[in-house]
């Protein structure tokens, strides 16, 4: 019994060791968006709370704690209740399987990508479950497109991890990244990784595919009726779905852990701060583009999706095969 | 859809473009001022909050004419006046609903004596309705405070007259 608690309480202590950066820095991600957006747009964005408004979220975090919850009456209250946890849920679980370095990781799981995609599929239930319970228009049918719009673009990031995996041979997210320490997957596999990037946007409801929150059609999407800490709930998973799409996108493509080069003043850098750059790097793109680029229309986001994304995906799948086939390339799994 | 704007297209031309805006505007000075800290410049014409001021040794400008209360279009003065003990007519009661005021300036412009100006102050926000029902012993005080930029203000508007 007491061996067991002490394993418990070590997990436990892991845990928080992963929670807490992951929480904080989904604070200062999210000042960093704002910041970035109101500087493209040659606003100050916020800087007043601490230095440069750093502790902006914190802020608006004890605001939202203080603020009361409201329950609309004809809602299914169990499930009103569920949507935030499950949705932020979610988006923390599946950071338990990122490798920061190649021993800096919580859960070094074989089928890691297996995982992180079950996972990130998992989050569409968060908001179709808040939309559905809010029992109310708006929210329903935010609820509905992003049910759909994740859907359709999951399909082609499934296709874009098997090109990745074609070229590694393991599901494992370590070996994933170790396999690109020669070359980085963005160079051969660069149409992937920019049908990734996109596909992550539309999966994390971000703009030009935030159609789910649409403020002018639909006001918050499926978010409408949520107040206070719940609302804060669905704003944190949403950002952490962020990061985690982020992180998602460095280790296929990036190299993940890996120094740019395995020369002298790079390789010195510890891993976990060259994960953390290109995670940095990659949401700054996020960041640029919902300031750059205006809302798609629900059937250009359709079509995108299938009749682009998609078969393009397929073909450069069977190119890639076929190129490591002929070049006798394919990875040698041993079993 | 032509061969040129498929190659745009598929090449994301347009998106690159406005990414590298995006990064150049990023790094430039913003337009936006940090607006509690530091306020913009504000011209001599400024219809912000009345005020009503004084000659230099310190007696009330208004002469209690009305004509301030005749010409407001939103009919926010109430002038109730009496003689002095020398002789001078003067207000007895000189209110401003400030909420009804549309900021026009037509008593300012009406007033043959400079009397009621309207100041350059326009951060007097309240938290009830009953602080914005400006009596002459608060357009008296912000006379007194905002004196000395009111007739900066005046001297040099003056030429456009």
């Amino acid at each position: 019994m007491i061996e067991y608690l002490q394993i418990l309480g070590q997990e436990v202590y892991k845990i928080a060791f992963l929670l807490i950066p992951i929480l904080v820095s989904v604070a200062m991600i999210v000042w960093l968006d704002r910041r970035v957006w109101g500087l493209v747009q040659k606003r100050r964005g916020p800087n007043v709370v601490g230095p440069f408004g750093l502790f902006q979220t914190l802020a608006d975090a004890l605001k939202y704690i203080f603020k009361e919850i409201i329950i609309p009456a004809s809602a299914n209250k169990v499930v009103f209740i569920l949507a935030p946890i499950v949705t932020m849920t979610l988006a923390l679980v599946a950071w338990a399987v990122i490798p920061m370095s190649e021993n800096l990781v919580l859960a070094d799981i074989n089928v890691g990508v297996l995982y992180l995609f079950a996972v990130s599929s998992l989050g569409v239930y968060g908001i179709i479950m808040g939309g559905w319970a809010s029992n109310s228009k708006y929210p329903f049918l935010g609820a509905i497109r992003s049910a759909a719009q994740m859907v359709s673009y999951e399909v082609s990031i499934g296709i874009i991890i098997i090109n990745v995996l074609l070229c590694v041979g393991s599901l494992n997210l370590n070996d994933i990244v170790l396999a690109q320490k020669e070359l980085w997957y963005v160079i051969p596999l660069f149409p992937m990784f920019v049908i990734f990037f996109i596909s992550a946007l539309a999966e994390t409801n971000r703009p030009p595919f935030d159609l789910p929150e649409a403020e002018a059609e639909l006001v918050a999407g499926y978010q409408t009726e949520y107040s206070g800490m719940m609302y804060a709930m669905f704003w944190l998973g949403e950002y952490a779905n962020i990061l985690l799409m982020c992180a998602m996108g460095s280790i296929l493509f990036l190299g993940g852990w890996l120094p740019i080069m395995n020369i002298y003043p790079l390789n010195i850098i510890p891993a976990p701060l060259w994960m953390i750059l290109k995670i940095l790097f990659l949401f700054l793109l996020f960041a640029l583009i919902k300031a750059i680029v205006p809302r798609y229309r629900y059937d250009q986001l359709m079509r995108l999706g299938w009749k682009i994304f998609l078969p393009f995906s397929l073909i450069y799948l069977v190119m890639t095969a076929s190129f490591l086939f002929y070049f006798d390339k394919l990875p040698k799994v041993n079993i | 859809m032509n061969f040129n704007r498929l190659l745009k297209t598929i090449f994301l031309v347009e998106f690159i473009f406005g990414l590298y805006v995006a990064v150049r505007e990023l790094f430039r000075k913003s337009k936006t001022i940090n607006y509690p800290f530091e306020k913009g410049r504000i011209s001599p014409r400024m219809r912000g909050e009345h005020a009503l001021r004084r000659y230099p040794n310190g007696e009330e400008r208004c002469i209690a004419c009305k004509l301030c209360e005749a010409v407001c279009p939103a009919q926010a003065i109430t002038i109730e006046s009496s003689e002095r003990s020398d002789g001078s007519r003067k207000t007895t009661r000189y209110d401003i609903d400030m909420l009804k005021c549309i900021y026009c300036g037509l008593c300012q412009e009406s007033c043959p004596v400079d009397a009621i100006v309207q100041g350059p102050n326009f951060e007097f926000a309240t938290e009830t309705r009953e602080e914005l029902y400006y009596n002459k012993e608060k357009l008296l005080d912000n006379g007194d405070r905002w004196e000395s930029v009111i007739a900066k203000n005046i001297k040099l508007d003056k030429p456009y007259r």
